[in-house]
């Protein structure tokens, strides 16, 4: 599904990433892990096209096309969804209008009819106890004056609704409690389906708990050092990353 | 950042198209008798006239207002026309015998008023360059004892209603402007709703510029008897030009007691291209007066215009009026705004509300400029401001210039104010959801405005957030 090679990015022109090899196929779910500044986000951001960064080298292959080709918008309407970090807020907007408009647009885009807002409340009903949020905060404008832990939620509620092929969430365990963390792993393990894959960026082996991945992989200086199976990140947890930097 | 974000361009003005009918037209320049003139074209009373010369003998008294934060090159007055008309103006019994250029001009600005009567409720003065042509749903109006007619009828038809209140809210030397209107205002249009009137349905007006390098000077004037309630919309389109055009209009507001008055503009004249040639100055007068418990709620949606020149006011003379400010203001190219509003507290318990938001886009300049001005006897008076900016891009402006007088100590006053910046970060967001950059700043733009979208009328909401998207279009790549 996603294929990751030799690939290179910048930021204010600081290479991040140093030649990165991934790839993800339909029905997996990897762990990137590293230690801070390891190119973790950048990577995130890399994949959905954040203009801030820059790729220098390399290619990115998504369902066979040049995703480096393709605008930001286009790559989401494919099915790429990215679980910000910092989700941003939009004050005025409500969440139910912004999720309803993200979700014709990838309709339309997969040319199917758009929902008009009764049946888009009707679908969003369902989804809301996915991550167990009630209604009042469809009603609310877009992250703002949302707690750390709502603006999680609510990134995991829009990628239920988008229902993306590629979900990567970038350190979305950061800031939740363990009731949270537990309700997000929950939604997100619901949405796991033998069609979609996903990426869990994350600092800490605690999200992989609940989320439990298939391969785990370790980015250190921009570059993945190690890779492996879900043990690897008990390894890392127990020996701390300097021993994988160690062995880089 | 900035290179992307100003890479797309403007899409061209859709109403920039010229009529082509037989104007009967003054030559340029302005002395005694071209305000003779006017006056006698159209057949006014004397204590009219001696109005209108106090008002020039004034003018030539005063000078050119420069505090404001806008910049433009001098005005020659004498290079003006002061009077333009369609030459089929003349009594007409119906749309048949309306000149059919200016039918098919209401066609492409589409407010055909042919359409428009059989619209849920809106009646349409339409206002084509000075005089009014064809005024629709009067009998359905006349019905409640409604007078909504152009002002020059209204001078004819209800002479001492117009006596009575013209310049009783903006004297004709209230300011280089208001009183240049005075001297030479063509037409507007009039309104009188008796007392205890609920108007049945929306009032509206379109203004159109056409006749090139004739200044426009509309008067409006507006009349709620005690307890009478009226809603009147304004809206704005006016033809491409190469040469500044100088609008000054003066509108005035009068709400006995109890009565109510909401006015709502959407002004998108031609705001000059992107390198700030040509578009419209637009100097406006537009004041209340609220009496006991009256209300005087003003509106707008201001997104066209070179130059913006404008301070809708209330005079809050009665006690528990109240007065309400809601604003849009958007700049983009070489555009200026210098808005706002005046609240004067003069009875007991009065209260005012502004919300003011301001969008800068381009090298625009967009400046709020406020004043809320407490008089001694206005006890228990309450004043809430809150003044947001938005920029989007490098090279544009925001300014606030608010002014807060106080002269008891049982009154309160609050003032927030804001400006944030249409983020990288905000538009990527919106991107990864599958969102357009248009669509992206168009929705970021609505939400910040949300405030002021919502005391709009409903169908004037829908086209104050598609001219938001329009005249913002191309700000952000």
């Amino acid at each position: 599904m996603l294929k990751i090679e030799n690939l290179h990015a910048s930021a204010g022109g600081k290479e991040i990433l140093r030649g990165v090899n991934l790839s993800v196929n339909a029905g997996e779910v990897h762990a990137i892990m590293g230690p801070n500044g390891s190119g973790k986000s950048t990577l995130a951001q890399a994949i959905a096209g954040h203009p801030g960064y820059e790729v220098t080298a390399g290619t990115i292959t998504y369902e066979g096309r040049n995703l480096l080709e393709m605008a930001p918008e286009a790559r989401a309407q494919a099915g790429v969804f990215l679980a910000f970090q910092y989700p941003v807020e939009i004050p005025g907007v409500t969440n139910a209008y912004f999720m309803r408009s993200a979700y014709n647009e990838v309709r339309k885009a997969r040319g199917e009819p758009e929902l008009d807002p009764i049946e888009f409340l009707e679908l969003m009903d369902q989804k809301l106890k996915l991550v167990d949020m009630d209604t009042s905060m469809l009603h609310r404008s877009v992250n703002a004056g949302f707690s750390g832990g709502e603006k999680k939620r609510n990134e995991i509620l829009q990628m239920a609704v988008l229902e993306p092929k590629l979900a990567i969430l970038d350190e979305t365990d950061s800031g939740l409690d363990i009731d949270a963390l537990r309700v997000v792993a929950e939604g997100v393990n619901k949405l796991r389906r033998a069609d979609r894959a996903t990426i869990v960026v994350t600092h800490y082996q605690r999200l992989l708990n609940y989320i439990v991945p298939d391969f785990v992989h370790v980015l250190a200086h921009g570059r993945i050092v190690k890779s492996g199976g879900k043990e690897l990140a008990l390894e890392l947890e127990a020996k701390g990353y300097d021993w994988i930097g160690e062995a880089a | 950042m900035s290179s992307s974000i100003e890479s797309m361009v403007n899409k061209e003005y859709a109403y920039g198209f010229v009529t082509d009918v037989d104007a009967d037209t003054l030559p340029p320049g302005l002395n005694e008798d071209v305000v003779r003139l006017i006056s006698k074209k159209k057949d006014e009373p004397a204590w009219l006239l001696e109005w209108r010369l106090k008002a020039f003998r004034r003018w030539q008294t005063m000078t050119e207002p420069h505090w404001s934060n806008v910049r433009y090159p001098p005005i020659d007055y004498q290079a003006q026309r002061y009077y333009s008309a369609p030459k089929s103006v003349k009594p007409l019994q119906s749309l048949d015998e309306v000149d059919p250029e200016l039918l098919k001009t209401y066609d492409k600005l589409g407010i055909s008023l042919t359409e428009q009567k059989f619209l849920a409720g809106v009646a349409v003065d339409a206002i084509f360059d000075s005089v009014s042509v064809g005024t629709t749903m009067k009998e359905e109006l006349s019905k409640h004892g409604v007078v909504f007619c152009s002002f020059t009828e209204a001078v004819h038809n209800h002479p001492e209603i117009v006596q009575k209140y013209l310049g009783s809210v903006v004297p004709y030397s209230d300011n280089f402007f208001a009183s240049l209107n005075s001297a030479v205002f063509s037409d507007g249009s009039f309104c009188y709703v008796p007392k205890g009137v609920r108007c049945p349905i929306e009032l509206s007006t379109y203004f159109r510029i056409n006749a090139a390098g004739t200044g426009q000077f509309e008067r409006t004037l507006i009349v709620a008897d005690e307890g009478a309630y009226v809603s009147y919309l304004e809206g704005c389109t006016a033809p491409k030009r190469d040469t500044n055009q100088l609008h000054a209009a003066v509108v005035e507001l009068i709400a006995l007691d109890n009565a109510q008055i909401k006015y709502s503009t959407v002004q998108n004249w031609y705001a000059g291209d992107k390198e700030g040639k040509g578009g419209i100055y637009n100097f406006v007068t537009k004041r209340g007066k609220a009496q006991a418990n009256a209300k005087i709620s003003w509106t707008q949606v201001e997104t066209g215009s070179a130059i913006t020149w404008k301070y809708p006011s209330v005079i809050l003379q009665g006690d528990n009026a109240t007065g309400e400010f809601y604003s849009v203001a958007v700049v983009n190219n070489r555009q200026q705004a210098d808005t706002g509003t005046k609240m004067i507290h003069i009875g007991k318990n009065t209260k005012s509300t502004i919300i003011s938001k301001g969008i800068s886009a381009g090298e625009g300049q967009n400046s709020y400029r406020g004043q809320v001005k407490v008089l001694p006897r206005a006890h228990g008076s309450r004043n809430y401001t809150q003044c947001d900016s938005m920029l989007i891009g490098n090279r544009c402006g925001a300014h606030t210039f608010p002014y807060i007088e106080v002269a008891n100590n049982s009154s309160t006053t609050e003032h927030e104010a804001s400006t944030s910046k249409i983020g990288e970060d905000q538009i990527f967001y919106c991107k990864q959801r599958g969102l357009s950059a248009e669509h992206a700043i168009s929705l970021i733009v609505s939400g910040f405005c949300r405030e002021v979208f919502k005391e709009l009328p409903m169908e004037f909401a829908l086209e104050a957030q598609q001219l938001l998207g329009i005249t913002l279009e191309g700000s952000v790549g």
